[in-house]
């Protein structure tokens, strides 16, 4: 075999591979969102979505629905979103504006490395003590409070990567023209407008589907949202306690109360894809 | 060279990278209101010496700067001095163009806003330095749209006018024509020649028929060493230094 016949199989025999692993993992992909459509839809009522739960779900209740979880898990996400941002944006600014590639830099980004692999549930764990410490009860505002730690990590380290990505030259531009830190810390957000956009959807989408920090820090209600300092209902938690019935109807309530969450973090998708045009049209390329 | 001819007096500049020492005692005076050309081969230290007259150089880490930069008398590495003050007053053309990410409209005018410079109106202050730029005629109808839309040519004259829109005395330039088409490029040289009645140019060139062109004043650097500084003709035609003129006649760098 000649050396350009060896270099044309391997370059087939490789390409094989990478195509099986992408069609594999789409394959997989399809069949979970099948599956949700599938079973869910068919559960899917207009009363489930207009209704907030009753009875709970063990009692082999058909009645009501999960508008309280819908709504508590939206109200939870955004919380903490908001939240890991108020906190995120500052760390992130302070890494390059004032840290650069120091030592302390590369520290804090280990740090949240570390943050970013810790588990849901130590998360909810750690909070749930504070709360027992301060006496503070299960609520939307402890579970907004948790999630934010949760999504901080993400954040942040999303953020940071694509800010790394700015070429360094428009550091130098900018402070050319005598700029401040801080005013260049503006230059740089305009610049990363889209990656931000890009990772507060990452951690809003973590956040929105995370049932371990809630489970102790927001606890679960029939009630609808309607108070910081009262409990809330969240749809993984209503998944999961749908699925853990033994009723089959209920169980099937499971399926469509995923259909609705995965639509949902679909559609917030779509609109920050939309959005990103908008968002990039000064980008420095 | 008495210090109201001299804008900028170096006395014993040395600047390292780590342990790498990348100027060692530069002492020069750049004459005001000329075109001072910095030469030399790729890595004798002409972007660190560029980059020491504005402070951008303590941008990367590690480095270290002994030594005075006096700008009008002052030196700009005493403590206590305002670096975004120094920064407006000697500002850079870089290599390839950055424009801000705004539209070429905010490109010009985010110097003055940020230095509260405006006196009149924003936007007659915008168009003076478009038309300094001979940028006005092709950019005059989409002043709101993003300047990444702008050709490289076009964008590199868009930063020589937010740069002049801050005022600064002295005006550092990076190989500025090196990334451009050679039309543009041709445009930019002819602009910064035509810039020395009211600003100082110090600029970094490979190109030595540039230098000819330009040039009042050179200064030639050889691994971190200054060789050779004087009047443009006296460089080009008689250089004193034999590694001056192996340079300019091409055996090495
Ligand atoms: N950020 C840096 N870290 C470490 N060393 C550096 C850094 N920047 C430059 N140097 C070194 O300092 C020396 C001078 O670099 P400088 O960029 O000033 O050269 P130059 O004359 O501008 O070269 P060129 O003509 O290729 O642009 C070189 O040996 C280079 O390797
Ligand atoms: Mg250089």
């Amino acid at each position: 075999m000649s050396r350009s016949q060896r270099r044309k199989l391997e370059e087939r025999f490789f390409k094989a591979v990478m195509r099986v692993s992408l069609f594999g993992a789409l394959l997989i992909l399809s069949l979970i969102v099948f599956t949700v459509v599938q079973k869910g839809f068919r559960a899917l009522s207009w009363n489930m979505l207009t209704q907030p739960s009753q009875g709970g779900y063990y009692l082999g209740g058909d009645e009501g629905g999960i508008l309280n979880a819908i709504l508590g898990s939206l109200y939870l996400a955004a919380g903490a979103t908001g939240i890991a941002l108020a906190i995120g944006l500052p760390v992130v600014f302070y890494l390059h504006a004032y840290l650069g590639r120091s030592p302390l830099a590369n520290t804090t980004r280990l740090v949240f490395d570390v943050l970013w692999g810790i588990p849901s549930i130590v998360y909810g764990a750690f909070a749930f003590l504070l709360m027992l410490e301060i006496g503070m009860r299960a609520s939307l505002l402890a579970g907004m409070l948790t999630l934010a730690l949760v999504e901080l990590p993400i954040l942040v380290r999303a953020m940071d990567e694509v800010m790394r990505l700015i070429p360094p030259d428009l550091a130098e531009s900018t402070y050319s023209l005598g700029t401040t830190r801080l005013e260049l810390t503006r230059i740089l957000l305009r610049q990363t407008l889209p990656g931000l956009a890009t990772a507060i959807l990452l951690a809003f989408g973590r956040g929105i589907g995370d049932a371990a920090a809630v489970l102790f820090t927001a606890g679960y209600t029939d009630a609808m949202p309607t108070s910081l300092s009262r409990p809330t209902a969240s749809l993984p938690l209503a998944i999961f306690f749908q699925l853990s019935s033994p009723f089959p109807s209920v169980q099937a309530r499971a399926y469509a109360s995923a259909l609705v969450l995965t639509v949902m973090i679909l559609t917030i998708s779509l609109l920050a894809r939309l959005s990103l045009r908008q968002f990039s049209k000064h980008v420095i390329r | 060279m008495d210090s109201v001819v001299s804008q900028l007096s170096i006395q014993d500049l040395n600047v390292w990278y780590g342990g790498q020492h990348a100027l060692k005692n530069i002492t020069l005076e750049i004459p005001r209101h000329e075109i001072t050309a910095i030469i030399g081969p790729s890595g004798c230290g002409k972007t660190t010496l560029l980059k020491s007259l504005n402070r951008l150089i303590e941008l990367n880490p590690h480095t270290r700067v002994t030594g005075q930069v006096l700008l009008d008398g002052e030196n700009i590495y005493a403590p206590g001095v305002d670096v975004t003050q120094i920064r407006a007053r000697v500002g850079l053309l870089a290599q390839k163009p950055f424009p801000l990410p705004m539209s070429i409209y905010d490109n010009v005018a985010y110097g003055p806003r940020i230095h509260g410079l405006k006196n009149g109106r924003m936007d007659d202050l915008v168009q003076h330095y478009l038309e300094a730029v001979e940028l006005w005629d092709e950019v005059k109808d989409r002043l709101k749209s993003p300047a990444t839309g702008l050709s490289v040519g076009q964008q590199q004259r868009l930063c020589l006018a937010r740069a002049l829109a801050v005022k600064p005395e002295i005006l550092l330039c990076d190989e500025s024509t090196s990334a451009l088409d050679p039309i543009s490029a041709r445009a930019v040289e002819r602009l910064l020649s035509s810039l020395k009645n009211e600003y100082t140019v110090v600029m970094v060139t490979h190109a030595l028929r540039q230098a000819h062109r330009m040039a009042d004043h050179v200064i030639f650097l050889w691994l971190g060493e200054l060789v050779e500084q004087g009047p443009a003709e006296q460089i080009f035609e008689h250089p004193a230094e034999a590694r001056t003129q192996a340079y300019l006649s091409g055996e090495i760098g």
